[in-house]
Formats: structure tokens, sequence, C-alpha cells
């Protein structure tokens, strides 16, 4: 039995990666190779690079669905899709690209770099971690399964009633979106709060909040941001379910309901998500770019103040999305109102990291060039934004491709275009080895010219008054040559982003070896070997500075961080917890070993949610959810139960 | 030559009290759940405010048994309170009944809210306020029962020695879950039981 103590003062020594200390750490913290360690494994680097390969699996599915619906596109009149599948297609394409892939690959990131940069050894909840993946996971295949079944959601991603009601919708494909969205969203809120968590209670000592890695303040703040509104969405959905299965009456007519209920439900969630998947992806911009610039960031209390404004802000703006519903007018003024205001904080950052590159001295890399037209991006999607924030503009703009066109260059500009040099700039540390700059360079041009040719035309395209959502056209409108163009750049987009994974897997086996620090960056990272230990640092560092690795040659910083030599932690698996603002040290952390509760647990929620969908055919399925309850229950059970090694158990009872 | 070793200051080790991890995860919990009843509580009041009167049952909602039911839940929450007192003082056998009271009290809350659903005119699929108001009532009924539980599963352990002076942090997660889900109560009793008096 482990010998655990009330308290202890731990030693500081230098430590290396070689040291017995490391060999001791490495047997403590590794995963069991094998199937075992698989499915029980909570280390962050490997919970992170699932949620980064899952989420760009759900990126190719929904890219090749806009494949799809873009050749239908290409010219009037098409037959190659009957209305339908059309419908399917739309849907699935906006639901996947928003929900399965725009924030999974951002948590991916997170979960990767949050410990590192943090300069800590995993995050504060390692089973919650593996439990959110699983979880992500389940509910993905959940969602698919109805596509796969030709019970595809096929109202588009926000689902407005009265359309989505059984009276107009009678199939399962409400009922399978409606549960996996309220599925995925335990999965969203349990990585919040774990990032919460983290980012608040682990980090190393010195690191105080005005220190911290801009990165992590974005997916700090979006994590409140999702506390407070992914229970709007799950409540949203679990209500539509209600209405069509249990038969109340929240948003049709008939007594007194109110299909409007849905929109403001669905838009007090889905305007904060919008900066939900965008603000930490700004945040990897904010701490990539700078290390190009051969600069720190300029204005980081600016850009830190401005993503918590956004995220604050952006819960007072979701009525512009319901400008065209004949709400009051003094409604339509203040979110119009808001709606402008909001534009401040996010125009902070553009001109922070113009700023950066016009005063630094920067290196063209494939990273620099994302890194670089994201910021052109951000600003070609808030104009188009702004545009549509006025409410005479909106009525003319509302439902048509205008705002296709938009919320485009909002998600593959300020999403994807980020991640993609989040990937560049941090696969070295994550394989040990570079991405190819070569095929980047041609990566990198090809899709950004696929991207802006495909979807720059499209503003056009809404102007000229083409609606969304509309499965072919008639040839006499004047929109053939511009829809045929949009095809060709989505083509070339796409090409665009196969080069990438050429790259990758091409770069896999034989890329060059990148070193602990390839770019010369600032932030802990960079100080562990690539790819990290299992353990991420063999004493836990103590820092003075927000760039630890620059500060000799900045000169900021009181005293000297020391990244060498640092806290002993290896009593079993430990990790330092420090305070909220200076992060003092303030209690040694035991940390859990692998285990199977966070998959055997996700396994009771997918009984109970396949039971619940089941219910759709046959009664039987109510049995099933109710044995998925129970088994979830008392996975949670084992889960929790108090533990001697965790410090959790009195020592000597009646102590 | 690497400088000599030394020694920090004493830090406690483990879960203790409000630096454990869990305390600050079950706050993102509570946080993230209010959001939730605040959600399904602006739909009520949304409702109210679409339909005027209309939106309420003709007989307006009645105290006689939400009143004395609203009491029990208080009650249970002291109990809690009171056990989680005892075992910051090391006494377990204090621990032990508090939750013992807090458990009873809270399963006694869930029987008597569902005689009151029992005593409804009206069914769930009738309108939009008989939807809103067993959805409301069921969703925090669930959160009852789950509390229960939780009191359940710490009262087996501290009856199994596992707690003291030191070491009770999941008593405290569980306690101020507790807590919370009884303050939702107050805010779902006020909707529902005295807004339709204060005139419209």
């Amino acid at each position: 039995m482990a010998v655990t103590e009330y308290d202890r003062a731990p030693l500081v020594e230098e430590s290396t990666t070689d040291s017995p200390l490391a060999r001791k750490l490495e047997a403590l913290w590794e995963t069991e190779p094998g199937i075992v360690g698989f499915f029980t494994t909570v280390d962050h680097k490997k919970i992170g690079i699932r949620y980064i390969v899952t989420a760009f699996a759900f990126l190719v599915v929904g890219g090749l669905e806009a494949l799809v619906m873009r050749i239908q596109l290409a010219r009037p009149n098409m037959t190659l899709l009957t209305p339908e599948q059309y419908d399917q297609l739309f849907s699935m394409h906006g639901l996947t690209m928003i929900f399965l892939y725009a924030l999974p690959i951002l948590s991916g990131f997170s979960n990767y770099l949050f410990p590192l940069l943090l300069g800590s050894r995993d995050m504060a909840f390692p089973r919650l971690n593996a439990f959110s993946y699983w979880v992500y996971l389940a509910s993905g295949i959940f969602i698919y399964a109805s596509f796969a079944m030709g019970h595809g959601a096929n109202d588009g991603w926000f689902n407005y009633v009265p359309y989505a009601l059984k009276a107009y919708n009678p199939g399962p494909n409400m009922d399978f979106y409606a549960l996996g969205m309220v599925f995925l969203g335990i999965s969203t809120t349990v990585g919040s709060a774990n990032f919460i968590v983290t980012a608040f209670r682990t980090r190393a000592p010195g690191m105080s909040i005005n220190r911290l890695p801009i990165m992590t303040w974005g997916t700090l703040t979006v994590s409140f941001g999702n506390l407070f509104a992914v229970p709007s969405v799950s409540l949203a959905f679990f209500l539509l379910w209600m209405d069509r299965q249990l038969g109340t009456h929240f948003y049709d007519t008939t007594a007194d309901g109110q299909p409007l209920l849905w929109q403001h439900l669905f838009w007090m969630f889905a305007h904060p998500w919008v900066y939900v998947i965008v603000l930490p992806a700004m945040g990897m911009v904010s701490d990539g770019l700078p290390t190009f610039c051969r600069r720190p960031l300029v204005g980081y209390t600016a850009v830190v103040l401005s993503t918590v404004a956004t995220m604050v802000l952006g819960f007072g703006v979701w009525l512009h999305h319901m400008f065209a519903t004949g709400l009051p007018f003094l409604a339509l003024s203040f979110f119009s109102g808001s709606s402008f205001i909001i534009t401040i904080p996010s125009a902070v950052a553009v001109f922070a990291w113009i700023a950066t590159i016009w005063t630094g001295r920067p290196v063209i890399t494939t990273a620099f060039l994302y890194f670089a037209s994201f910021i052109a991006m951000f600003t070609i999607g808030g104009v188009s934004g702004v545009m549509t924030a006025s409410v005479p503009a909106d009525f003319q703009l509302t439902d048509t491709y205008f705002v296709v066109a938009h919320i485009h260059y909002v998600l593959i500009g300020i999403n994807l275009f980020g991640v993609l040099g989040g990937l560049y700039f941090w696969f070295p540390k994550m394989t040990g080895r570079m991405l190819s700059e070569r095929l980047g360079r041609w990566n990198f041009w090809i899709t950004f010219i696929g991207f802006n040719l495909g979807f720059l035309p499209m503003h056009l395209t809404g102007l000229f008054g083409m609606p969304r959502r509309i499965y072919t056209y008639p040839p006499d409108l004047g929109w053939n040559t511009l829809n045929l163009v949009t095809t060709v750049g989505a083509f070339m987009l796409a090409f665009g982003i196969l080069l990438l994974f050429v790259n990758i897997f091409h770069s896999l086996r034989h890329g060059r070896i990148a070193g602990p620090n390839p770019w010369d960056g600032p932030s802990l990272e960079w100080a562990v070997p690539s790819p990290p230990p299992p353990y991420n640092f063999a004493v836990i560092p103590v820092v003075a500075s927000r760039h630890p690795l620059w500060e000799k040659r900045l000169g900021e910083g009181i005293g000297e961080s020391s990244v060498a030599r640092g806290l002993v932690l290896d009593h079993g698996k430990e990790t330092i917890g420090t305070t909220v603002l200076d992060a003092q040290p303030d209690v040694i952390l035991k940390m859990p070993e692998d285990s199977w509760s966070p998959f055997t647990v996700t396994l009771g929620m997918s009984v109970g949610f396949t039971g619940l969908i089941l219910t759709y055919w046959t009664p039987y399925g109510w049995a099933a959810a109710a044995a998925g309850l129970v088994l979830t229950g008392l996975g949670v059970l084992v889960w929790l139960w108090p533990e001697r090694k965790l410090g959790q158990v009195a020592e000597h009872a009646h102590a | 030559m690497p400088s000599a070793a030394a020694r920090m200051r004493t830090l406690p080790v483990g879960s203790v009290g409000v630096r454990a991890s869990g305390w600050w995860g079950m706050m993102c919990l509570i946080g993230t759940e209010a959001a939730l009843f605040a959600y399904l509580l602006f739909s009520y009041y949304y409702f109210a405010v679409q339909f005027g009167r209309s939106f309420l049952p003709n007989e307006l909602p009645s105290v006689r048994l939400s009143g004395p039911d609203t009491l029990i839940l208080i009650l249970s929450s002291v109990a809690v309170w009171w056990g989680e007192r005892g075992i910051r003082q090391g006494s377990t056998v204090r621990l032990a009944i508090g939750l013992l009271l807090g458990s009873v009290l809270g399963a006694v809350f869930v029987g008597i809210q569902y005689l009151e659903w029992l005593d409804k005119p009206f069914v769930l699929s009738a309108d939009s306020y008989s939807s809103l108001y067993f959805t409301i009532t069921g969703f925090h009924m669930a959160h009852v029962a789950v509390g229960v539980l939780i009191l359940v599963v710490l009262l087996a352990w501290s009856v199994l020695g596992y707690f003291d002076r030191v070491r009770h942090a999941a008593v405290s997660i569980g306690a101020i879950y507790w807590h919370f889900v009884d303050a939702v109560w107050l805010a779902i009793f006020f909707t529902f039981y005295v807004t339709p008096y204060l005139g419209w």
C-alpha cells in the first residue's frame, strides 16, 4: 500500500530528462502499451492528438459532403441529388463542421498544449479529459448513424421549428440530431470545466495570471462561455425531442407554444458559440505569430481584455440572427447596436497582430503565412459580419449566399487557417519531426487561393439574390458563372487540404528531426523534448516572466525563470496546484492512474442515448435507456470511489 | 555543477477542502447547472410575457403542498451543513447523522412533489404551461434524486471511516451541490408559486 502523507515540503533540485528521477517519473506516468493502454490512457498528449485526428476526420467527411453539393450547384438544373438528399447533405455538412470539427480541433490543441504551456504534468482532471474525448467520439458516431441509415438531419444546422417538429418532419432524423447534440453537449461541458480548473489551478509557480500564454486565455475564456451557453442548446434540443416524442407544446402554436422560443434558445447558445470556435484559434495566432516576428506580441493586456470582452458581449448579440422575424423596433435597435460594438474588441486583436508584424522581423514560414492570411480573412469575415449587424442591410442579405460566404470566411478564415498554422507550428513538438516547408508552401497557396476563389464571389451570389439551401436554380438568373467559379474554388481548396495530408504522412517518416525548440519559441512547451516524455517536466519549473525562454534577451520580469531547476514531485503521480491569481504553490495534487472508467461510463451513456432513440420504433427503448442510466450511475460510482493513493481517504480513521 | 538541493515550504498533499481540484470542478458544474435552470425559467417568463394571464391555468398554483415541502428542503440543507461542520471538527458521527437526516428529508421532498404532480388537474401534453411545469419541476426532482444518492453514498463512505478532520473533500463537494439544488428550488418556487399572484 502506498504510504501517503498529509503534508510535505518538496525538494527543489536540478534535473534533466536522463536523470534517475526522470526514469522514475517515466515508469510512474507511462501508459501501458497495447489495447489496454488504448482504452485506459489519461495522458493529455495522447488525448489531444486523438481529438485532432478525429476532428480532422470529421473535417474530411464534412468537406466531401460540401464537394457533392458543389457539383450539384455547379450548373443550373442539375439532377445529381434529390431535394431530400441535398437537405441532408447541407445539414450534415453544417453540423459536422460547426460541432464535430470546429471546437473539437481547438480542444485537441488545448488538451495537448495546456499542461506543456503551463509547466504542469497533465490536465487537472485527467480521467475527465479521456471521458470528454470518448463522449465526443460516441456522440459523433451517434449523429452519423442517422446519416448512414438515410435519416440524417435535414433542417439545416440551426434546425428551425416548426419544420423540425413531428408534424412536418415525421422521420427519426430530428430525434437523432436532438439527442446527439444533448450527448455532445456533455463532452463540451466537462471539457470546458477541465480547461478552467487546469488554467486556474495547475500552473507552474510564478506564472501569475498576467503571464499566461494568450492561447490559454482564449481557451479559458471560451470554456467559461461554454459553461453558460451549452445548457441553452442542450435544453433547446431536449425540449424539441419532448415536443416530438412526448407531445409537449414548447414550439408549436396549437397550445400556447411559441416557435420563436427555439430561435431564442438556439441563438443564445449559437452566437456565443461563434466566438467559442474562433477565440482559441485567435489565441494560437497570438502565440504563434510573434515567434515568427521575433518579438513579443504587441499589446498583451489589450488583447487579453478584448478576448474576454468579446466573449461577454457575445452573449448580448443573439437577436441579430432573428432580425427578420418581426421583433419590436426597440429590440432591433439594441441588438444592432451591440453587434456594432462587439467589433471593437475584435479589431483590437487585428491591430495588435499587424503591429507585431510591422515592428518585428518576420521569418516567412508556412505557419507564418497561415497566421498572416488569417488576419486578412478575419478582416473580410469581420466586415461582412458588421454589414449584417445593420438591420436594413440584414433584411436584404439574410438567408442569401452572402451569409453563407460570411460564415465561411469566419469558420475557415478564423478557425481552419489558425488551426493549419498551429499545426505547422506545433507538429514538431507533437511528433519530433518538422513538416516539409516546400510541400507546405504548395499546401498554403493552393488552400488560400482555392478558398478565396470559392468564397469571395459567393458574396456577389448572395447580393444577386440567390437564397441559401436551394438544391438547384434556373439558368436565367445570372448565378451560373458565379456558382461554377465557387465549385472550382471548392475543389481547389480540397486539393490544398489533400496536400496537407500528404505532407503529414510524408513528414511523419521522413521529416527533419525537430529538436526541443525548432522555432526558438518563448514558452515552456519548447523547453521539453519533442515529443515530450509522459511526465512532461522532470521538475516543475518556476516562472518569472511571460517568455521564460526569451527573458535573457528581453530583460523582462523580476528575477529569472528556472526551468531545469524546480520542484521534485515523485511520490507517485503528482503535480503542483497553485493559487488562481499569483500562482503561488498551494497544494501537491495527486494525479489518477490510467482508468477504464471514462470508457465504461461513455459506454453506459451510449446505451442510454441509443435506448432513447430506439423509443422512436419500440417502447422497449425505454428499458434500454433505463439500463444505460443505471450503468452510467454505477460507472460514476466506481470512478469516484475515494482512493488512498489520490489522497482522498483518511490515513487513520478518527485521527 | 548544479546548485545544491533545497526544500520548499510545507504544502498539503492530496484532496484538502477548497484546495481540491474536485471542489473547483463542482463550482464549474454548479455554474453550468445554474445556467440550465436559468434557461428553463427564461422559457417560463418568455411564455408568461407572450401570452399573459391566458398562459396560466385557471386555478393558480397553491402553496398547500409546495410550502411545507420548501421548508423540508431548507431543513435538509441545514442538516447537511451541520454534519459537514461536524467532520471539520473530526466528528464522523455528527457527519453521518447530518447526511442521514439530509437524505431522508430530501427523499420526503421528492415524495411530496410526486403527490403534487398527482394532484394536478392537467398532464404534460395539455398546453405550454403544463409542459413547462412538469419539465422544470421534473428536471429539479431529477437533481434532488441525484443529490439524495450522493448523500447516501457519502453516508456509506463516512460509515466506512473514509473521512477525518483533514480528508473530507468529497463531503464538502457533495454538500455544496446539495445546497445548490436547494437554492434552485427557491427560484423555481418563486417562479411558479409567487409570481402568478403578483398581478398581470
